[in-house]
């Protein structure tokens, strides 16, 4: 690690003031900042400790939506009653991330700020069409997630929760890397409010939405709708894990799998 | 009230005395030892697989902030540091000795694979010389790298040492070539198979690390470091790099988080530290982070076959012909020439009467980090071979896969059985492992399994490995005749202190393997001490005597037998002890678990009455006899042990994904006499993780430039608890015949037969898509793309 600034403030806007400063980096649980420090990859100014800050805790429900505060750690969500009242697959997505330190330490905020390709809950997100708050505004999932580690957070800008309206149904389906055991191809299928979606992760550069699946779900909500459409490996990642080929076919495995899970 | 006391010895599961600290977190491994004024350095490493070094400027490392020393290969070479040793020369076919190209502490002009060190800095925090080390300017010629074997042979291919032709280390054989062709002449089916054996990375718990002290007043060195074998560390340091006397250089071994082969060796860090202790006259440590325990620890396996049996109508072997090459790396490790040599070729034998047998190897040098033993070593290679073999053959001829082991068997009445590829097997009983394993796995009732599994979509298939192995190593005369620098004895000591509590001081060393309880026992059960009280001391060059350390599964064969050596001297010394103070002759006395006493009579002497007159005597032959109650015992092994067994794996995929999982796994095991059961368990548990491992999850890869893409554990696929299946471990015993314990050795064969038997399960799985064969490791992307050819085969 190199020497750092630290901050931790107990407002957003406080936040916000030190994140003006270019070379700031917000940290939240640190799962995947503090590993890159560690080796060195990141030279930031200063951490600006986001964990203080109250109004970005906690779960609840508003109206026809779950609202999740973004400093939320993964294991609050899958042990969230009104979670998995509500949108169970989200629990469930949310208690299959990584391991149980993992779990104990990751927040939301942290993992949608951070668009790993192979992260899971961007797929929750773009899946049920959830809504992100930021210091500034609220953001339509489909306008979030711009490319491989890059969303519409601006610099000084800080996620504060994301919303998520409450399908009717949903369901998750992934394929792990054997190493790391992040996402290799997982798929995000709900239906309700915001119609039929269909979100890919792990696959591809970015999480990305299935239109032809969703057309055929939207037709026939059924795992035998998907099973005959084949995902083009075009643009797919390709390491020594497995071809994009390879992970063009699990997107329709794993497609199948999460719509026989949504019921 | 009379207390029985539990019975501690010889095949009892007496709980290890080691886990009270262990699982509390309170071993003390080597980088908790810090020391007054201590250093830290940090080692700059090439990011180069290949690069001739331009100059290296080391001024604005060398003052920053902490800064105490900045050193490279320019400094050691000017201290006459030498290089680090090779323990074992290979001859080539023409009887020419194998390329030995020195291998610098630091790197002199070039650089030969990532990771590869080439400075380091010394400075007052870890941090402060990591800084330092980033700030090292090194002006770098990038070469082409030789990635692969392949590459490294091919014309024209990059020369990774100035006058080693083609990056061949040697061109080695062994066996009658001419009666092997022979018998391929008359042969009825020949089945030829290619195979991968993957490069694997070792990755122990614990980092290597090293902590080097000098002191001024005594001209005294010590290294502490995490080694299995101390003496072998302070034998070949101190002779060959650092030139210090060994009475003036002392190395200690604390507690190891394990090491499966990869903490046998003479590391740089470990030269590194000393001499920069020496030069700086302040202890210096470093400690490996776990990216670089990727790229400067040995690797192992990494070969590449060509294998053909010939067989005649009835399904009997009549030979076997194998070309090998074998990946050294870009140096030579310690002990890597005799990998895919003498602890390879020997072993295609295996279970069979194979009559003839030629096995060629090719050692070659490419741009990647030096390749050595790992648990197992060179037999894993053979009985994967072998196993894989003997399955293709049984599709082949038509012969039912246990049907045509059987046939081949070394008949249990057959030993001492010489092969055909050097060994002599003192002992064993192949079919009754077999038979065990068969009945324990439910083999005959597989196939209503398989129909099972198919309801639900899976692929389910079963495979066994009948495999064998050589440890104990090593009897010295042959391991000498055969190249080894060494010999491979071990060395006991039993102090009977006065009060009669024992410490045994032995030349092997403890990293996870149980010693302390293990050899307890071997006391306990001998001179009918309690376990308590007996200590295991090792690991430290100034405590013990001398030792070899522990690998090849040598511990209680060789460690052992030495320890048993020693007692009977403790035992002759107490009789005659006894005899002076029951006033009786010294043919009269007997001993028993702790008792001396006059033969037919009731007149005994317990162990604490002969220790307490052997030290603090009123009345003693002080005249004849030489007081105290300690003995040494020097063991060199008359023969390799020989265990054996049966592995039987069961796998179900999932022809989605193409993942497998191991649903169950079947170890029935030959390792002779059984100390501890327990610990042995624990043994073949650890050794099968590591071959379901190696089997189906790791893999090291490099690309073309020699760059490590599974440099890390997002891409190195390490076993985990849910990979695993429940292993039912099962021993059958046949006992060695050539070590007074009876005991073969468990450390290995769990690594050693599982990988064949898993293997040939999903090849079982995958019958119905015509697969003959897959290389290891059978990852979910590789399995759907057998699946998805084979359909696309079938639809074509
Ligand atoms: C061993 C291991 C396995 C893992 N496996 C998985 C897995 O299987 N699936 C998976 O999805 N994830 C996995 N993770 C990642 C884990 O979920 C991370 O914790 C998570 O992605 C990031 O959350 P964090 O709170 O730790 O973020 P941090 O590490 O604190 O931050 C990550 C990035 O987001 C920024 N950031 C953090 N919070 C905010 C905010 N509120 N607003 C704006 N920017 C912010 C930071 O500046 C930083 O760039 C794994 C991590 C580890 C170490």
């Amino acid at each position: 690690m190199y020497d750092f600034a630290y901050h931790k403030p107990s407002t957003v806007a406080d936040a916000v003031k030190l994140l003006a400063d270019p070379d700031a980096k917000a940290v939240s649980g640190g799962h995947t900042l503090i590993p890159a420090l560690k080796h060195r990859l990141n030279k930031p100014s200063a951490l600006v400790d986001l964990s203080g800050i109250a109004e970005m805790k906690g779960i609840r429900r508003a109206g026809n939506a779950i609202v999740i505060g973004a400093l939320t750690r993964h294991v609050e969500v899958a042990d969230s009653a009104e979670v998995k009242a509500a949108i169970p697959a989200l629990a469930y997505l949310a208690g299959h991330i990584g391991d149980v330190q993992v779990r104990n330490r990751g927040t939301i905020g942290g993992s949608v700020a951070n668009n790993d390709p192979a992260a899971d809950y961007p797929a929750a997100v773009l899946g049920l069409g959830a809504t992100v708050h930021t210091s500034k505004r609220k953001i339509a999932a489909d306008e979030f997630f711009l490319g491989m580690f890059t969303t519409a957070l601006e610099q000084d800008e800080i996620l504060t929760a994301v919303e998520f309206p409450i399908p009717e149904k949903a369901g998750y389906a992934k394929m792990k890397n054997p190493a790391s055991r992040y996402v290799m191809a997982g798929v995000f299928v709900s239906k309700g409010p915001m119609g039929v979606r269909v979100a890919v992760n792990g696959a591809g550069p970015c999480v990305f939405r299935q239109a032809e699946m969703e057309k055929a779900l939207a037709a026939n909500w059924s795992a035998d709708a998907v099973a005959g459409i084949r995902q083009s490996a075009e643009g797919l990642n390709s390491d020594i894990h497995g071809s994009a080929e390879y992970r063009a076919h699990l997107v329709t495995v794993m497609a199948k799998r999460a719509v026989a899970a949504a019921g | 009230m009379n207390v029985v006391a539990p019975f501690e010895g010889i095949g009892a599961s007496v709980r290890r005395k080691e886990d009270f600290r262990f699982l509390q977190g309170r071993g003390a491994y080597t980088d908790d030892f810090n020391r007054q004024g201590q250093l830290h350095a940090w080692i700059l490493r090439s990011p180069h697989a290949h690069a001739r070094i331009r100059a290296v400027d080391t001024a604005k490392a060398a003052a920053m902030p902490g800064v105490v020393a900045v050193f490279t290969g320019a400094d050691m070479a000017r201290d006459n540091v030498g290089g680090l040793p090779c323990g074992w020369q290979i001859h080539n076919k023409d009887g020419s000795p194998m390329a030995e190209p020195p291998h610098p502490v630091l790197a002199q002009e070039k650089v030969r694979h990532v990771g590869d060190p080439v400075a380091v800095a010394i400075a007052a925090t870890r941090e402060q010389a990591r800084d330092a080390a980033e700030a090292i300017v090194v002006d770098y010629e990038v070469l082409p790298a030789a990635a692969t074997m392949e590459a490294a042979q091919k014309p024209g291919a990059p020369v990774i040492h100035d006058g080693v032709p083609n990056n061949l280390c040697y061109d080695w054989h062994i066996g009658d070539k001419a009666a092997v062709d022979a018998a391929f002449a008359g042969a009825k089916h020949v089945v030829t198979l290619d195979l991968v054996n993957n490069r694997l990375i070792p990755n122990a718990m614990e980092p290597r690390a090293a902590l080097g002290e000098y002191d001024r007043t005594t001209g005294e060195y010590t290294l502490t470091t995490t080694s299995q074998n101390p003496h072998v560390i302070r034998l070949l340091m101190g002779a060959n790099v650092l030139h210090i006397p060994e009475s003036k250089l002392r190395v200690v071994a604390p507690d190891v988080g394990g090491g499966f082969g990869s903490k046998i060796y003479h590391y740089a860090e470990e030269a590194i530290v000393t001499w920069a202790a020496g030069k700086l006259a302040r202890p210096v440590k470093w400690t490996a982070d776990r990216s670089e325990s990727f790229m400067s620890d040995a690797h192992g396996r990494d070969h590449v076959s060509h294998a053909e049996l010939a067989l005649d109508g009835n399904g009997k072997i009549l030979g076997l012909r194998v070309s090998t090459q074998a990946n050294m790396g870009a140096y030579l490790s310690t002990f890597a020439p005799c990998v895919p040599t003498y602890l390879y070729a020997t072993l295609l034998a295996g279970v069979y009467t194979t009559p003839v047998i030629y096995c060629e190897v090719k050692a070659v040098f490419t741009n990647t980090v030096p390749v050595d033993a790992y648990r197992g070593a060179g037999r894993p290679e053979a009985t994967f071979l072998l196993e894989r073999l003997m399955d293709v053959a049984a599709q082949e001829t038509g012969i039912d896969r246990i049907e045509l082991r059987r046939r081949n068997f070394i008949p249990t009445d057959a030993f001492p059985y010489q092969t055909p590829v050097a060994l002599q097997y003192d002992s064993g009983n192949y079919h009754a492992t077999l038979d065990q394993a068969l009945a324990a796995a439910d083999w005959a009732g597989f196939e209503a399994r398989r129909a099972e599994a198919a309801k639900r979509g899976k692929l389910r298939g079963i495979g066994c490995s009948t495999y064998l192995e050589a440890c104990g190593i090593a009897p010295s005369a042959v391991v000498g005749s055969l190249g080894a620098r060494a010999g491979l004895y071990e060395v006991g000591t039993i102090r009977v202190h006065p009060t009669g509590s024992v410490t045994v001081l032995t030349g092997a060393h403890s990293h996870g393997q149980g010693h302390e309880t293990t050899f307890a026992q071997l006391v306990a059960d001998k001179l009918g001490v309690p376990v308590a009280q007996v200590d295991i001391v090792h690991g430290d060059t100034a405590k013990v005597p001398f030792g070899m350390g522990t690998y090849g599964s040598r511990s209680l064969a060789v460690g052992g037998s030495a320890m048993m050596k020693a007692m009977d001297k403790i035992i002759a010394k107490g009789k005659r002890i006894a005899a002076h103070l029951m006033e009786a002759s010294v043919d009269d006395i007997e001993f028993d678990r702790g008792t001396f006493r006059v033969a037919g009579t009731d007149r005994t002497k317990s162990l604490v009455d002969i220790s307490v007159a052997a030290y603090v005597p009123h009345n003693y032959p002080i005249e004849e006899l030489e007081p105290g109650l300690e003995e040494t015992a020097f063991y060199d092994p008359k023969n390799f042990t020989y265990p054996g067994g049966c592995h039987i794996a069961e796998v179900e995929i999932d022809p989605e994904t193409g993942k497998v999982a191991v649903v169950n796994f079947t170890a029935v095991d030959d390792v002779g006499r059984v100390i501890n059961p327990m610990i042995v368990e624990g043994q073949v548990q650890g050794g099968v993780a590591q071959g379901i491992g190696q089997a189906l999850l790791e893999s090291c890869v490099y690309d073309a430039n020699g760059q490590l893409l599974s440099g890390s554990m997002m891409d190195y696929t390490m076993p985990r608890a849910d990979d695993l299946p429940p292993v039912g471990v099962a021993t059958h015993t046949t006992l060695c015949t050539h070590n007074p314990l009876g005991v073969k050795g468990c450390g290995e064969v769990g690594a050693i037969g599982s990988p064949p038997a898993v293997i040939n399960a999903v090849v079982d799985a995958l019958r119905d898509y015509g697969v003959r064969t897959l290389d290891m490791p059978a990852t979910p992307a590789k399995i759907w793309q057998i699946i998805n050819g084979g359909r696309r085969m079938a639809a074509e």
